[in-house]
């Protein structure tokens, strides 16, 4: 049985919940199981948030994830906060652009991809989230690249279809990044 | 059927327009607010009435103008929110109104605090209000059920003439997950027979009341209404059991709770332990029939909850005390991981087992 259990997690506002929801989509585009379940509270920009996304070939119990097996981290607390609840083997995904130690794990696979450097010298620097995003996907194959395109569409609302390209490019940046 | 990705509170609100409702009246509160963020967007496009009271206990009393000249009308809120709701359940209860009352639950008590919780259970299954009466109250454990159960709501609500709650919790409000959105139905054409519509000079009034000045005939009232709640507790229990037929352990639980712990009855079966689940999808009325059955059969329950203890009491109430009832809870808007409720389970098969 395939099965992702993903805790993405930084500041508000770096798009977190966002990236979440691209796997989401993505998800059901394939006809998975899944739940996405967002922190939420007296947050903001700025703030820590993090979201939940858990893609089955099951019934999806608890949408609460506990241990990770994929863990993509914007900044050092929730690093901090999630590191030593990955389950061993698991990948964690850093933006070593922002977070500068390294993981202290050594039953888990660190990658670090300087996501937000990347993002500004495309011009694009709030796509962090999609190169680190992009990086993910090609690394655990969790979900297929198609559906990533198919996700994009639906979650980018139409008055704002300029951005698909914009994503898509910061998503292949992220898959080009050879770590 | 397309599966759609939803929120639990936009499924509510999308469901409830599915099911031909066209008014909606709340007043913001986390977490719970996209429900009337939704209505905001999509009522003033269907001719419908989204409107934001000033205040929680203005919105009941919208409702229950609306719902007296019979049309389908709904309010949400959470917690706090639904306290300064009970003035006005009460009267609709008191008055024979149908309406939904959505509850997306948050700690308590007072202010507490924004996190998921389940401890409105009492407040909800009690009777949500002054007097004597109750409320059907429904509860979801996950975004097709939002939308499912809000559609029975209104059906139930109307068929016995009472309010409903749909209960929820912040998780189940906040989640996203994919879900078949029910089938169109266009608003009632007609309205029913008692609704408060003007009588065209052509029949005697109709009055929405609650107000009864003879002790004898609100006595009479108080009655009926306790025959037709027999009804309900006769036709209208749901309840779906998980892994039931050879359980020693007989978990209970609801909303989100029940979904942490279906994972740890699976990891409890992968050593060996017979758990399975009863879980409760209308609180009032509670499922005590196959709760009671249970009993003969499982050594030991385990409720599995947000507060601390309130649908504990209905297990034991509903068992009789036959077997010992064990509990696994978090309160303040916390949540149980499925590790601290198969150190339960595992608590309940050995010590419930020693018990036989």
């Amino acid at each position: 049985m395939r099965e992702n259990q993903i805790i993405i997690a930084g500041f508000g506002g770096q798009g977190l919940l966002f990236s979440g929801k691209v796997l989401a989509y993505a998800g059901l585009h394939e006809g998975r199981h899944l739940s996405w379940l967002p922190s939420y509270g007296p947050e903001m920009r700025g703030g820590t948030a993090n979201c939940n996304v858990i893609l089955s070939d099951r019934d999806v119990g608890s949408p609460i994830v506990t241990h990770p097996d994929i863990l993509m981290v914007m900044n050092t607390p929730s690093l901090d906060k999630y590191e030593d609840e990955v389950q061993p083997g698991g990948s964690i995904f850093i933006d070593s652009s922002l977070i500068t130690r390294k993981v202290r794990r050594t039953d888990v696979t660190a990658h670090y991809i300087p996501a937000t450097q990347i993002a500004v010298d495309l011009g694009l620097p709030t796509l962090a989230n999609m190169v680190l995003l992009g990086a993910l996907v090609k690394d655990t194959g969790c979900i297929e690249d198609e559906s990533l395109k198919a996700s994009l569409e639906q979650v980018i609302p139409a008055r704002r279809a300029n951005m698909l390209e914009l994503n898509l490019k910061a998503l292949q940046a992220g898959k080009d990044y050879d770590a | 059927m397309e599966k759609v990705l939803m929120k639990g509170n936009e499924a509510i609100a999308e469901a409830a327009i599915r099911a031909g409702c066209r008014h909606y009246f709340g007043y913001p509160i986390t977490p719970q607010t996209e429900v009337a963020a939704y209505m905001a967007k999509r009522m003033p496009k269907i001719d419908g009435v989204f409107l934001q009271a000033e205040s929680e206990i203005a919105a009941i009393n919208m409702v229950y103008g609306v719902s007296a000249t019979g049309k389908r009308v709904m309010t949400s809120s959470s917690s706090p929110g639904i306290a300064l709701k009970t003035e006005g359940i009460s009267y609709l209860a008191g008055a024979d109104l149908p309406a939904l009352i959505v509850n997306v639950q948050r700690g308590g008590p007072g202010l507490g605090g924004i996190q998921p919780s389940q401890a409105d259970y009492f407040l909800a299954t009690r009777g949500p209000g002054h007097g004597d009466f109750h409320v059907l109250v429904l509860a979801p454990s996950s975004v097709q059920e939002m939308a499912d159960l809000t559609v029975r709501g209104f059906e139930l609500a109307e068929k016995y003439r009472m309010p409903a709650m749909l209960l929820a919790d912040g998780t189940m409000g906040q989640m996203m997950e994919p879900v078949v959105l029910p089938e169109e139905q266009k608003p009632a054409a007609k309205a029913p027979g008692w609704a408060v519509t003007g009588t065209e000079c052509k029949r005697p009034h109709n009055i929405a009341n609650s107000l009864y000045l003879s002790p004898a005939e609100l006595e009479r009232l108080n009655v009926e209404r306790f025959e037709r709640y027999a009804e309900v507790e006769k036709n209208e229990v749901m309840w779906e059991e998980f892994m039931m037929d050879d359980a020693e352990v007989c978990v209970v639980s609801c909303g989100i709770t029940a979904r942490v712990s279906r994972n740890a009855i699976i990891e409890a079966r992968a050593m060996g332990i017979k758990a399975g689940m009863i879980r409760p999808i209308t609180l009032w009325p509670f499922p005590k029939k196959p709760l009671l059955a249970a009993a003969d059969k499982v050594n030991a329950f385990l409720t599995v909850e947000l507060s601390m203890g309130q649908m504990h009491e209905d297990v034991e109430l509903a068992i009789r005390c036959k077997k010992p009832v064990y509990m696994c809870n978090r309160v303040g808007g916390m949540i149980p991981s499925p590790d601290e409720v198969l150190n339960s389970i595992k608590k309940a098969a050995e010590e419930g087992g020693k018990a036989q």
